[in-house]
C-alpha cells in the first residue's frame, strides 16, 4: 500500500502489460511443466504396463496354472495382420519403385547403375521395411486397439473383468501385445520381399538394368545380420505400438471424445516413438558395427 | 438434537446378537476426486456401517450423491483416501481389508462377489450366453456341457433364456441389466452388489428382479448391498436402509424406522433432517430438499453440528 502513491497514474498501463506478459509466461511455463509431467507419467505407465505384460506372458507360457489363450491370440493376429497386409504390400511396392527412380540419376553419373540393387536391398531390409510396416500398423492395429479398449473402459467392461477376478492385462493386453509383435515381424518379411521386388521391376523395366545382375548383386550385398537387425527392430516397434495403444485405451476418460483422443494420440505417439527409437537403435547397431 | 447421536443409536439398535455374523464392515471411509484443474472434491466422508450375513441393505440417496462411488470403493475398484472396508469370506479364514490386500487375495475375495453394474457391463464382443459362461469357464473346472446347463439355468432365473445367443448391442437397456445379473450370479456368490437393479425396467420385470434378490437372500443366505432410488423396490427388499446425502450417512436404520418416517405427516415433524428424509422418501416436490432456506438450514445442522 505504501508503494502505491510512488507510481504515477500514467505508468499504470505499462505494469499491466508487463504483468500480463509475466502471467502468460508463468502459465506457459506451468503448461510446459504439466506436459513434461504428463510425458513422464505416460512413459512410467507404459513401462509398468510392459513389465506386467511380459510377466503375464511368461507366466502363461511356463506356469501350467495360467492358461495360454491360443484362440484369442489367433483372433488378434488375424485382426492385426489381415487388414494391414494389402496396404503394406501397396506402400512397399511404391517405396521400392521410388527408391530406384530417385537413386538412378546419381548412380548413373558415377557409372554405377548396377549397384542400385545393393542400395535398395540394404535400405529396404534394414530400414524401410520395418519402419513403413510399423507406421502402417500404428494406424491399423494401434488405433483400433486403443479405440476398442477405450470403449471397453467407457462401457464398464474393464471394471466388470476385474470384478470377476480376471486381470485385464492377462485377458486383453497380452494377446494384443503378442499378436502385434508376431505379426509385425511376419509383415516386415513380406514388406522386405515386396520392396525389393518393386525395385527389381522398376530397375528392369524402366532403367534397363539386367535382371540377373540385379538378383546377383542383391544376394552379394546382403548378409544375415541385415535381415536380423531389421526384424529385431520390427519386433521392438511392435512392442511400442501395442504398449502405446493398450495404455492409451485403458486410461481413457471422458466418453466418446476421450476414445477419439486416445485413438489420435496412439497414432501420433507411435509414429514419434517408432522414429525416435529407430534412431537410437540404428546408432547402437552402428556403434557395434552390426 | 444433532444427527450424530441418531446414527449411533441406530447402530446400537441394530447391533447383531453375536458379532460374528458381520460380513462387511465399512469404517470411516473417505473418498475424493481430483479434477483436471487439480481441485479436490470430497464425494464420500466418514461412511461407517456394517452388513450382517444374509441381510439385504439398501443404500439410497439423490442422484450424484456418491452411491455408485461407494459401491466401487467397497468392491476395491476405486482406491479410498481414508478408512477401511473389511470382509469375512467363507473361503478365507481372517477378515480381509479390501483396500490393503495383495492382488491375489483381492481376486480370491472377488470370486465370492457378484456385482451388477449400473449399465449391466456385459462384454460386447461375446453373446449373452458366453458372457454368463465366462466366469464359469475361467474360475471353475466344470465340463463344457455342465456349463451350458448352468448358463441356461441362470438365464432362466432372470427371464433372459430366449435371448441367449444375442450380442449385448442387440439387447435393450433392461435386458442388458438382467443379463448382467445372470452373469453376477453365475458363480453362486456369497455377496451380491447391485447398482440400480430395477432402474429402466417395467414394473412387472422390476418386481420379478426384486423377488429374485429376496429369493437369493432367503434361500441361499446371500448378503446383498443394493443401491437404488426406486422407493417401492427399496421398501420391498430392504432389511435395513442407509440414506446418503452430500457424501455422508444421513440416516441408517431398519426398514420399519424408515417406513415410519415415510408415512409421517411432514407438518408434524420438527427435526429438519426428518423433514428432509420424509420429502426424499415420498418424492415430494416441496420440502427442505428443494427449498433453498431449508438447504442452508440443513447444511448448518449436518456439516457443522
Ligand atoms: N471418476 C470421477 N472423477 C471425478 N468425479 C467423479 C468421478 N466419479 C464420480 N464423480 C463424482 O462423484 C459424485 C458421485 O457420483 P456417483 O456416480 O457415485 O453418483 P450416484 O449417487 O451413483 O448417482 P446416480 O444415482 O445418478 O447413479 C458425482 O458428483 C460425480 O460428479
Ligand atoms: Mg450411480
Amino acid at each position: 500500500m505504501t508503494d502505491a502513491p510512488k507510481h504515477p497514474a500514467g505508468k499504470s498501463a505499462n505494469p499491466s502489460v508487463a504483468n500480463r506478459a509475466i502471467r502468460e509466461m508463468g502459465s506457459a511455463t506451468l503448461d510446459g511443466l504439466r506436459k513434461g509431467r504428463n510425458f513422464v507419467e505416460d512413459v512410467g505407465g507404459m513401462t509398468g504396463l510392459l513389465f506386467d505384460t511380459v510377466t503375464w506372458t511368461l507366466r502363461s507360457l511356463f506356469m501350467p496354472k495360467v492358461r495360454f489363450r491360443l484362440a484369442t491370440l489367433v483372433t488378434q493376429m488375424v485382426r492385426v495382420g489381415v487388414n494391414s497386409i494389402g496396404i503394406i504390400v501397396l506402400v512397399q511396392a511404391f517405396i521400392g519403385c521410388i527408391l530406384s527412380l530417385q537413386l538412378a540419376p546419381t548412380l548413373e553419373r558415377y557409372g554405377q547403375l548396377e549397384r542400385i540393387a545393393d542400395v535398395i536391398a540394404i535400405g529396404v531390409i534394414r530400414e524401410l521395411g520395418p519402419m513403413i510396416t510399423a507406421i502402417v500398423l500404428s494406424g491399423f492395429a494401434g488405433a483400433s486397439i486403443a479405440a476398442e479398449l477405450g470403449a471397453m473402459v467407457e462401457s464398464e467392461e474393464i471394471k466388470a473383468l476385474r470384478a470377476h477376478a480376471l486381470d485385464p492385462i492377462q485377458f486383453l493386453v497380452v494377446p494384443r501385445f503378442l499378436a502385434t509383435v508376431l505379426m509385425i515381424v511376419g509383415l516386415t518379411v513380406i514388406a522386405n520381399v515386396v520392396g525389393i521386388a518393386g525395385g527389381y521391376f522398376t530397375s528392369w523395366l524402366v532403367l534397363n538394368v539386367d535382371p540377373e545382375v540385379y538378383i546377383e548383386s542383391t544376394k552379394a550385398a546382403l548378409v544375415l545380420s541385415d535381415l536380423t537387425t531389421g526384424l529385431v527392430k520390427a519386433g521392438i516397434f511392435g512392442m511400442l505400438i501395442s504398449m502405446i495403444a493398450c495404455y492409451e485405451g485403458l486410461t481413457v476418460s471422458g466418453g466418446a471424445v476421450g476414445v477419439g483422443n486416445a485413438t489420435t494420440s496412439t497414432v501420433v505417439k507411435s509414429i514419434v516413438a517408432i522414429i525416435g527409437t529407430d534412431a537410437i537403435i540404428t546408432a547402437i547397431f552402428f556403434a557395434f558395427g552390426l | 438434537m444433532s444427527d450424530a447421536p441418531d446414527i449411533t443409536n441406530s447402530i446400537v439398535a441394530n447391533a447383531p446378537p453375536e458379532k460374528d455374523d458381520i460380513v462387511i464392515s465399512v469404517r470411516g471411509l473417505k473418498k475424493s476426486f481430483v479434477n483436471a484443474e487439480g481441485e479436490r472434491s470430497v464425494v464420500l466422508d466418514s461412511i461407517t456401517f456394517d452388513v450382517h450375513k444374509g441381510e439385504t441393505i439398501v443404500i439410497m440417496g439423490g442422484s450424484g450423491c456418491g452411491k455408485s462411488t461407494l459401491l466401487n470403493c467397497m468392491i476395491g475398484e476405486l482406491p479410498i483416501d481414508r478408512g477401511s472396508v473389511q470382509y469375512r469370506i467363507s473361503t478365507i479364514n481372517d477378515p480381509v481389508d479390501i483396500c490393503q490386500v495383495p492382488n491375489d487375495t483381492l481376486d480370491a475375495v472377488r470370486k465370492r462377489f457378484g456385482i451388477l453394474f449400473q449399465s449391466g457391463a456385459l462384454f460386447n464382443s461375446m453373446t449373452l450366453a458366453e458372457n454368463v459362461a465366462l466366469p464359469l469357464r475361467e474360475h471353475s473346472r466344470l465340463d463344457e456341457r455342465i456349463i451350458d446347463i448352468m448358463v441356461a439355468l441362470k438365464l432362466q432365473q432372470v427371464k433372459m433364456l430366449p435371448h441367449r445367443d444375442k450380442f449385448p448391442s442387440q439387447l435393450s437397456g433392461g435386458q442388458k441389466k438382467r443379463g448382467g445379473l445372470a452373469r453376477a450370479i453365475a458363480l453362486d456368490p456369497e455377496m451380491l452388489f447391485y447398482d440400480e437393479p430395477s432402474a429402466g425396467l417395467d414394473p412387472v420385470t422390476s418386481t420379478a428382479i426384486d423377488q429374485l434378490i429376496m429369493d437369493l437372500s432367503d434361500k441361499l443366505n446371500v448378503t446383498s448391498v443394493v443401491v437404488t432410488h426406486e422407493m417401492d423396490s427399496a421398501f420391498r427388499i430392504a432389511d435395513r436402509m442407509i440414506l446418503l446425502d452430500k457424501g455422508m450417512v444421513l440416516k441408517m436404520g431398519n426398514r420399519a424406522s424408515f417406513e415410519a418416517l415415510r408415512d409421517a405427516d411432514p407438518n408434524s415433524l420438527t427435526n429438519p433432517s426428518d423433514r428432509l428424509m420424509n420429502q426424499f422418501l415420498n418424492g415430494f416436490g416441496e420440502g427442505p430438499l428443494t427449498d433453498a432456506e431449508g438447504i442452508s438450514e440443513f447444511e448448518r445442522l449436518i456439516v457443522a453440528p
